[in-house]
């Protein structure tokens, strides 16, 4: 019977490309893999990289509470005022997928109180292979793995590996000593992905996340068109 | 056989800088006494002979009105004791406090505690209506049987309303009849004591106190309004006075310090 | 009305943020107030017939039409606890967010216009049971159904509790989640001023010790 009604005034509708005053809202970028992977250390990583020319700010979604945002604040890789810690109750899937109502609200806070944000990353709680984002809380995902984990992980294949929009095959620094075939892993990627891109990446140094600020800039450059 | 008694006080600026009692009506097992307060400011009530009262079917009540300005203390002699009476199918007994404090006015209602004896079967109602400006201090303890017996059925209804709008709203009901889990994890978790401490002060209002653990059974939190609720639980009475006693310390002094400071 | 439409809201997928919150389980689980399926029981039943029927009463009267700003202000006098009533209201705003975009209305945008930061829970949801044609009875139930099946799946993460047990608490508590819903809904049909304001005492208190924790699984 309310068919005919719109949207107005706050917190209307997850998916909005646009702020109520009509202008484009920050990118929001997702940042999804399994448990020790590097998650955390590529969004300070990405953070530092782009924080001198974009407006960023990250939510996280803990299994246990704030962790992950209390290594962010930690390393000071954004004022506290730019960090949201998102609580999932014991299933970080479930907040970035099934119920993103929670990290919709911390989006839209940070908006408030630190915005007009250019870039948002949402980083989920270390989860398994499947765990994705709602496409009604992220614009894109990168999902991250690392070669340290298994280099059969490409092969098997899985939601986040092979639907991200990024995947990042991380700590290739590692690979000589755990035995790990990167360019095995890059064929399966390949196969398992089509023309999906794949960066791998080292953080050991400061310009270890480079190819994913490239991918991310590249983004931006898209949804600010 | 049952009383029905309504015991009233009103209280006023004398205009010497005290408080006067131009009414103070005692009224069937309720008698108020103006005792001696140490406070020149304040004038002092205390109920006395509410010992063995109220039975199952008696009617209780005690309204008082503390004018504009007026500062009073109320407080009684002893412990207020439910009992089941002489008929063991006899109606329950009510208790209701009825009480207005008007504009820089203060009121300390600090009775002794309601202990709810066994077969009894009270509904204790106190409503408070605070002008903007008025203060209140006031406190409710709840005793689940007398030492070793089990509870009576006791119901209890705390409503505080602040400049005509809602301050506090509270209701307790324990013992036989109330409905389940009331003993159980979520509510007493086998606690026999019961205590509510509740201090409203327009200071607070821009000052508000930070919420806080007052030990494992017991935290202090600042209301909606400008006010702060003390709720403790405890296995015995005198534990719980302990807890109350330390907090209304904390509090009082606290206050001095804000508004001298 | 729409029993299926009073399905979908009632359903633990439903996405306002619930699944994050034990309603008090988590504590009373540390405490060992709560370790199997009868103390769960207990709890639940406990939680039910105090902050159950308050939040019920409360959701009853707003799907009954009564004004959701009074209600919002009596959901906070009988809110004592600052850590509840953060929660409450971040639900709140989480529950207006769905509702606004399952079963819009212009109620649902005038209290979200007013509330901003999120209005009681139970008064969102009252209001969206409102929205979805449902009446006081079913909102009542749905608020009751959460007070007890929140903690139910919390203890079922927390104590890895068997699911099949859990459950059976909450089928065993139906009958009074009925009874709590038609008191609810009762009251609500009397006016903001019959409505009920029970409490627990334990919920309050362990409430804010829970929120102070530097590590937990859930919300509240």
């Amino acid at each position: 019977m309310h068919l005919g009604h719109s949207h107005e005034g706050p917190a209307a509708v997850s998916a909005d490309a646009t702020r109520p005053d009509g202008t484009r809202r920050a990118l929001r970028i997702g940042l999804g893999g399994p448990v020790g992977s590097g998650k955390t250390a590529t969004v300070a990583a990405l953070c530092r990289e782009l924080r001198d020319r974009l407006s960023i700010a990250v939510v996280t979604n803990d299994i246990y509470t704030q962790e992950d945002a209390a290594f962010l604040l930690r390393n000071a890789v954004l004022p506290p005022e730019r960090i949201q810690a998102v609580e999932t109750g014991a299933c970080p899937h479930t907040a970035i997928r099934d119920d993103i109502s929670a990290n919709l609200e911390a989006v839209e806070d940070l908006e408030d109180a630190v915005g007009p944000l250019d870039l948002i990353l949402v980083e989920s709680g270390g989860d398994n292979l499947t765990a994705t984002f709602s496409k009604g809380l992220v614009d894109a995902q990168v999902f991250v793995i690392d070669v340290a984990g298994g280099d059969d992980i490409p092969r098997k294949g899985g939601p986040g590996v092979t639907t991200a929009d990024l995947l990042v095959i991380n700590k290739t620094d590692l690979a000589p000593y755990v035995g790990s075939d990167l360019e095995r892993m890059a064929l399966d990627a390949k196969k398992q992905r089509g023309e999906l891109p794949v960066a791998f990446t080292s953080l050991t140094s400061a310009e270890g996340v480079g190819p994913v600020a490239d991918w991310v800039r590249a983004r931006l450059a898209a949804w600010t068109a | 056989m049952s009383v029905r008694a309504t015991a009233r006080l009103r209280a006023e600026p004398d205009g010497r800088g005290g408080t006067a009692l131009p009414v103070l009506e005692s009224a069937g097992p309720l008698a108020l006494r103006r005792t001696r307060s140490p406070r020149a400011a304040y004038a002092r009530v205390t109920v006395v002979g509410a010992m063995s009262a109220p039975l199952n079917g008696d009617r209780l009540a005690i309204e008082a009105d503390i004018a504009d300005g007026a500062r009073l203390t109320v407080d009684s002699a002893a412990a207020t004791v439910a009992l089941p009476g002489a008929r063991a199918d006899g109606e329950p007994s009510t208790y209701t406090v009825e009480l207005g404090v008007g504009e820089g006015a203060v009121l300390h209602w600090l009775p002794e505690q309601l202990v709810s004896a066994r077969g009894s079967d009270l509904r204790m109602t106190t409503r408070v209506r605070l002008a903007p400006t008025g203060r209140l201090l006031l406190r409710e303890e709840q005793i689940l049987g007398r030492h070793g017996e089990p509870t009576g059925a006791l119901t209890t209804r705390l409503t505080v309303h602040r400049a005509g709008r809602p301050l506090l709203d509270q209701q307790l009901a324990y013992g036989p009849g109330a409905p389940g889990g009331w003993d159980g994890p979520a509510v007493l978790g086998g606690h026999r004591a019961v205590g509510q401490l509740l201090l409203a002060d327009p200071a607070f209002e821009d000052a508000p106190l930070p919420a806080r653990l007052l030990g494992p059974t017991a935290a202090l939190t600042p209301l909606a309004g400008p006010a702060v609720l003390v709720t403790a639980v405890a296995a015995d009475a005198r534990l719980l006075r302990g807890i109350l006693d330390d907090a209304m310390r904390e509090l009082l002094d606290g206050l001095k310090t804000e508004q001298t400071g | 009305m729409s029993r299926a439409a009073l399905l979908v809201l009632a359903d633990g997928r439903f996405p306002a943020g619930g699944h994050a919150h034990s309603g008090g389980a988590e504590p009373a689980v540390a405490e060992g107030r709560v370790r199997d399926a009868d103390s769960l029981a207990d709890f639940c039943r406990g939680r039910l017939h105090t902050a159950g029927l308050t939040a019920a009463a409360l959701a009853a009267a707003a799907a009954h039409g009564l004004d959701p700003l009074a209600l919002d202000e009596a959901a906070d006098a009988r809110t004592p606890s600052p850590a509840l009533r953060t929660t409450a209201r971040k639900l709140g705003r989480q529950m207006m967010r769905a509702a606004r975009a399952t079963w819009p209305s212009p109620e649902l945008d005038a209290l979200a216009a007013a509330r901003p930061r999120g209005a009681h829970q139970p008064v969102v949801l009252g209001l969206t049971a409102r929205s979805a044609g449902l009446g006081p009875v079913d909102a009542a139930h749905c608020v009751a159904y959460e007070t007890v099946s929140g903690p139910a799946t919390a203890v079922v993460r927390l104590l890895s509790l068997d699911p099949f047990h859990a459950t059976a608490v909450l089928a065993r508590l139906a009958p009074e989640l009925d009874r709590v819903a038609e008191q609810a809904a009762e009251a609500a049909r009397q006016g903001i001023d019959a409505l009920p304001a029970a409490s627990a005492p334990l919920l309050d208190i362990t409430a804010e010790a829970h929120a102070a924790w530097p590590v937990r699984l859930f919300a509240s």
